[in-house]
């Protein structure tokens, strides 16, 4: 079987189905356990900062939140491209089941990077370049959001918003490029360098831990979600119903 | 212990943040499951009206 | 027998004239925006303070805020009239590339309300306290702002063409796409309008968005059409 089988295979919804499933256990534990060390790592053996003192521990959070945000965009963009481009239905699914975690995250970066900022700047808020930059990409979300659901056509929706994500993310090394070149115009802005090379290692591996422990927990919701997503678009389809049918006639 | 809750007087803020992304986490978890289980009880119902819709027309 | 195909600029230039001589028909098309172009710019010292200083600082950003929100008003219009009357699926039959099409309607839309903003928005800047001096590269950067707000905003109007929810949907989308537009924009504008010639920088920048918003956004928009069309 060459390459472009497993390809194909893998485009096909109860082919795809069957191996998010199985695949959910093998994201879900190594995200727990890698989480869990990770924020025990960073809350419990960590030095506390030389400058920041116990306050640089959000970062073990922060961090990882603002990575998913981006990664997610990332997915869910070119999951938007290749369903426009070749018309492949998973990958719609993909990016419908990618926004809302991303989403949920950004949200989460803000929110625990203006906590973070309150004792270190003395703000609430700064409209710095990094913290524009990920607001504006929050609002880039809930504007795809907001298109999906304004259809009811499962079809047009996939499509409208795909083609909305490709333009979007166009704008996001734009965004954060104007936004750099705008704050360093205006002098006396605050540039946050967030964590640095210049860590310990007993700050940087619990660090590393919840990175990627994050990413696989994006696995296992992502598996979930497409399975979910791949159940409602596949409704009439045949192998549903056998697969449906078969557990129903069993209950 | 004491030492360590009150995380060098960041407290509020450290626990807060942790308290802020467990329940994304927990929403994300469970807004996901809850989405797999309604497309699964409604791919169900769809089935069984099939099924119905078939025997009834069977002679 | 066939008849000889007009090319696409030709047909281009059909599309482009035909909206024109529409709008002249319905000329608040045209003068609505501009009436609330002026009056958001009114609210902001009407909200603030009308203490000179804070006006002049403020200036070039008032004008460009009221230019987005009138331009994301006018961005209602460009393809809604089309769509109901079933001009819009002529387009895409005609069997002309329908990226071009779509570039001479947004031209034509930025003839109509990108203009008109060009040449009022003088009138706010001097509200502000602007000293003549600086009209030039104030419209100037108008000019450049409105253009690629139109091209981007036109991607925004095709998506949302199809669906009931209209206007806050296409804002909602928009905006934070534009937003990079209007940190240029504003901030060459601010520069012009305190005589600081660095505003050639992001002049030069907002000029190549254009080019970029120019080559690229048609396609886009085209795509859009053609999705929210089926």
């Amino acid at each position: 079987m060459g390459t472009w089988t497993w390809f194909h295979k893998l485009a096909s919804p109860p082919h795809f189905y069957r191996i998010a499933g199985k695949m959910i256990p093998w994201y879900a534990i190594p995200a727990v356990v890698l989480i869990v060390c990770g924020v025990y790592g960073g809350i419990v053996l960590a030095p506390a900062d030389y400058q920041q003192g116990d306050a640089f521990r959000i970062v073990y959070v922060h961090a990882p939140a603002a990575w998913l945000s981006l990664l997610c965009y990332t997915v869910m963009a070119t999951a938007a491209a290749v369903g426009l481009v070749w018309r492949i239905k998973l990958a719609h699914a993909l990016a419908a089941a990618t926004a809302p975690i991303g989403a949920s995250f950004a949200l989460l970066c803000l929110a625990t990077g203006s906590i973070w900022g309150r004792p270190m700047w003395g703000t609430w808020w700064t409209w710095d370049a990094r913290l524009t930059s990920q607001l504006i990409l929050l609002f880039l979300y809930l504007g795809y959001q907001a298109l999906r659901s304004a259809y009811d056509d499962i079809t047009k929706a996939d499509r409208a918003s795909a083609v909305l994500a490709v333009v979007g993310v166009v704008n996001v090394p734009i965004i954060h490029f104007s936004v750099t070149w705008w704050n360093s115009l205006h002098q006396g802005a605050t540039v946050i360098r967030a964590g640095g090379p210049a860590m310990p290692p007993s700050m940087l591996i619990p660090l590393i831990l919840c990175f990627f422990g994050f990413t696989f927990l994006y696995a296992a919701l992502a598996c979930v979600r497409v399975q979910a997503e791949v159940l409602r678009r596949e409704r009439n389809a045949h192998w549903l119903q056998d697969a449906m049918g078969a557990r129903g006639a069993k209950e | 212990m004491q030492t360590f809750f009150a995380m060098g007087g960041y407290a509020a803020y450290v626990w807060s943040s942790y308290a802020l992304a467990a329940l994304i986490v927990a929403w994300n978890v469970g807004s996901a499951v809850q989405s797999h289980r309604q497309a699964r009880e409604r791919a169900l119902r769809q089935v069984a009206m099939a099924a119905a819709t078939a025997s009834s027309r069977a002679p | 027998m066939n008849a000889p195909m007009t090319s696409p600029w030709a047909a281009a230039g059909l599309v482009l004239r035909r909206d024109l001589a529409l709008a002249f028909r319905r000329w608040e098309q045209v003068t609505h925006p501009v009436v609330f172009f002026l009056m958001v710019a009114t609210l902001f010292p009407l909200a603030l303070s009308p203490k000179p200083s804070l006006l002049a600082d403020i200036g070039a950003g008032v004008v460009w805020v009221s230019a987005l929100l009138s331009s994301m008003l006018a961005l209602e219009s460009l393809f809604r009239a089309d769509v109901e009357d079933g001009t819009l699926e002529q387009l895409t039959l005609s069997g002309q590339p329908l990226a071009i099409l779509v570039l001479a309607k947004t031209v034509a839309h930025w003839l109509l309300s990108g203009v008109p903003l060009v040449l009022a928005s003088p009138v706010v800047a001097t509200a502000f306290g602007a000293a003549g001096t600086a009209y030039g590269v104030l419209m100037g950067s108008i000019a450049l702002g409105t253009a690629v707000l139109s091209l981007i905003g036109s991607v925004g109007a095709a998506l949302t063409v199809g669906s009931r929810r209209g206007s806050v949907l296409l804002s909602l989308l928009v905006l934070p796409l534009v937003m990079p537009v209007l940190i240029f924009g504003a901030r060459a504008t601010d520069l012009a309008l305190h005589g600081d010639p660095s505003a050639a920088g992001p002049l030069w920048l907002l000029g190549s968005m254009l080019i970029l918003a120019l080559t690229l956004t048609p396609f886009a928009t085209a795509a859009a059409l053609r999705i929210s069309l089926e």
